[in-house]
């Protein structure tokens, strides 16, 4: 029975549709953490949850009567401030420490800000409509829902948007010769200390633009962070930190081997075969690390 | 010693005292009150429910208070209920049950929220042989290990979804069907599956999709794509309230035509709010509703139960609260019974209660569960875009005819 995919090929099209879908709304917020982990040297736990957050935000204004796409605009800019305080608040005095110290620094931040979501909006799972339909191809038998098709357009478009703002804009590169040189960038000038608020902010903002996307397509819970920050943290350690077309393809990669595990192992074990692909990457990336190293003695 | 430890040792000593002098003054019975313990999940993932159950407990508190409270030896007791919050853990509902008993005194207990915090609990007032009154486990596993002190005024999980099973057939002409069912692991969800099992081979039908959903469920499209393929008639989720809303947003985004939808946790979800016209014609499984006929002398009708609750917290009453509620009242009939507070008697007179309530008739069977009551099942029905659960099953109760099979999505407006 689970390898009905391989019975009724029509079914590849739908998991390739839908994985190459969702897997661009994961390369956003995988980008959003490559940013920040390429400036500040920050694993940010509190990935996922800060997805969750925005996607709170875009809930909450959906609530007051306004369409949940406007999530998209809204919910960044209030995630920008969110994350420059989180910055002020935490993340400064841990950023010239080690990893390890901003591992659990983010930690911390992720459980706070689960306790505080499942406080302020209840334990309850829910959902934004956005009433966009579906679009139907191969005659009924392959559904996309337009909401995805949204989701994956705006996250297009969002990256897009950055990266020219990274090319073209002053802060962007500020930001940019922070990542390369931070000492450097500061003997020439550059206000790091503000370049890595808004590093954090942008990251965040990343964020609540996924999770206003994940509002209309998915469901929210306070407690669904934790998924979203490993996807992103796998997607980085593919296609590393400075590279946003290997981001791109790699998402796309994983939400593509999602939903085939999806199909083949049973949707029980499609996060559990993430966790699996990261240990093996994991495993793969130190290998090769290791014979690296053992090159260069 | 420096100045900061000795302030350190006088605060804990303070804290010790002030502790030993506050849970002294709680025994099994202090004074006029007959003291209840429970954890509950006040906050954590399980804090909606967890709030329903204390509401209803606490309702149910009141109500007997106010009506002359619980005589026994000729004497009105009152209730009185320790709460502590247990965070949604097993582990800690564990440690405050114990805590509970060994250190507040409690010789009377309420259930948690949820079958897994009830398992966890379970072992622990068994041990101490502390009768415990539960509300909200309805996993079979818990009938099955032969506790004594463990009572349950609800129907066990592997009920909720059979009556759905033998409706459809009976749909079908009386033959077997196909079914396509999608089950969290959990172990509610799982003994929802085994009822469903029975009911297939009883009944002579087939499973055709079997699915396990994950515990971080948000997208089910997989099984979804899989049931379009296979076109069973029935389609079974059970997921708590992930489950009910991610399928219901997939099943109206991928146009997935079944001739019948059955569910759990429709209302817990909040389905026909959340999703509106999207919801229509699903079957919810429910221990309760409020247009069932049954009667009590405290709450009068479940109508009237529905109204009150409204009044003093300001939503309709999901059936975790009515039920909770419930627990009570077989406390106070147990005790009025036994006209004891001796743990054993009154554990005895438990065994034995047959009674009505507003919720339904109460009798546990030899695992403690509630063999007098039947599960219901509504379904969502919209008129305009106002939806509601209407009861369609068992016929007793029914407000409306059961609406088979649903239209189809092109159909649909």
């Amino acid at each position: 029975m689970d390898f009905l995919i391989f019975k009724a090929p029509i079914l590849m099209v739908q998991a390739s549709m839908d994985g190459i879908l969702i897997g661009i709304l994961f390369a956003l917020i995988a980008y959003g953490m490559a940013l920040q982990w390429g400036v500040m040297n920050i694993i940010n736990i509190a990935q996922g949850d800060l997805v969750i957050l925005g996607g709170y935000i875009a809930y909450t204004i959906y609530l007051w009567g306004i369409h949940p796409a406007w999530g998209v605009i809204i919910s960044p800019i209030i995630m920008f401030f969110v994350g420059w305080a989180l910055y002020k608040l935490v993340i400064n005095k841990v950023v010239d420490r080690d990893l390890f110290i901003s591992i659990l620094a983010t930690f911390g931040i992720a459980i706070v800000m689960q306790q505080l979501m499942n406080f302020i909006f209840g334990a309850d799972v829910v959902v934004a409509q956005s009433e966009y339909g579906t679009t139907m191809l191969f005659d009924n038998s392959v559904t996309l829902p337009n909401s995805k098709i949204f989701s994956a357009f705006i996250s297009v478009l969002y990256a897009v948007a950055l990266v020219i703002y990274m090319k073209k804009s002053r802060l962007g590169r500020a930001i940019r010769a922070t990542a390369q040189n931070a000492r450097a960038a500061k003997i020439l000038g550059v206000d790091t200390e503000k370049v890595y608020a808004a590093t954090f902010g942008i990251n965040a903002a990343l964020c609540g633009i996924a999770g206003a996307l994940i509002s209309i397509t998915l469901t929210l819970h306070p407690y669904v962070g934790l998924p979203y920050t490993v996807r992103s943290f796998m997607i980085v350690i593919v296609a590393g930190l400075g590279n946003l077309p290997a981001v791109a393809v790699s998402g796309m990669g994983l939400g593509l081997f999602e939903e085939f595990a999806d199909y083949i192992l049973g949707t029980e074990f499609r996060i559990g075969a993430v966790f699996l692909l990261l240990v093996l990457i994991l495993v793969y990336r130190r290998f090769k690390l290791s014979r690296k190293r053992e090159y260069l003695k | 010693m420096n100045k900061i430890a000795k302030l350190f040792v006088t605060f804990i000593s303070a804290i010790t005292l002030a502790l030993v002098s506050f849970t002294s003054s709680f025994a099994k019975v202090d004074g006029e009150y007959i003291v209840l313990g429970s954890a509950i999940s006040l906050t954590g993932k399980y804090s909606s429910n967890g709030v329903h159950t204390q509401n209803g407990y606490n309702m149910a508190v009141d109500r007997i208070n106010k009506m002359g409270g619980v005589e026994v030896q000729g004497k009105k007791y009152k209730f009185e209920i320790i709460y502590y919050d247990d965070e949604s853990n097993p582990k800690r509902a564990a440690q405050l049950a114990e805590r509970l008993i060994k250190q507040d005194g409690v010789h009377y207990m309420l259930g948690p929220y949820s079958s897994g915090l009830t398992k966890a609990i379970a072992p622990v007032t068994e041990k101490y042989k502390i009768p415990m009154v539960e509300a909200n486990g309805a996993s079979r596993s818990l009938f099955t290990k032969g506790y004594k002190y463990l009572f349950a005024v609800l129907s066990p999980a592997n009920q909720y979804l059979e009556v759905a099973i033998d409706l459809a057939v009976e749909k079908n002409g009386g033959k077997g069907v196909k079914i396509a069912q999608a089950f969290e692991q959990d172990a509610f969800s799982q003994d929802v599956r085994l009822g469903i099992l029975d009911a297939a081979k009883r009944t002579g039908s087939e499973i055709i999709i079997d699915d396990p959903l994950p515990k971080e469920l948000n997208d089910m499209a997989a099984t979804l794509a899989k049931v379009k393929v296979v076109k069973p008639d029935v389609l079974v989720v059970s997921g708590h309230t992930k489950g009910a809303l991610t399928a219901i947003r997939q099943i109206s985004e991928m146009k997935v035509d079944v001739p019948m939808l059955a569910m759990t946790h429709c209302d817990a979800a909040k389905l026909s709010k959340q999703h509106g016209k999207k919801s229509e014609f699903a079957l919810c499984a429910s221990q309760w509703h409020k247009n069932l006929s049954y009667k009590d002398k405290f709450f009068g009708s479940g109508k009237k139960y529905a109204k009150d609750f409204q009044k003093e917290f300001g939503y309709d009453p999901p059936y975790q609260s009515a039920e909770s509620s419930a627990a009570l009242l077989v406390f106070k009939d147990a005790f009025e019974r036994a006209n004891s507070f001796d743990r054993d008697a009154v554990r005895d007179a438990l065994v034995d209660t047959e009674m009505q309530t507003f919720y339904g008739n109460i009798k546990f069977g030899p695992g403690g569960q509630n063999v007098a009551k039947p599960m219901i099942l509504f379904q969502v029905r919209c008129k305009g875009d106002d939806c509601e659960n209407r009861v369609v099953a068992p016929t007793k109760w029914a407000s409306d005819k059961f609406y088979h099979p649903i239209p189809k999505w092109s159909e649909r407006s």
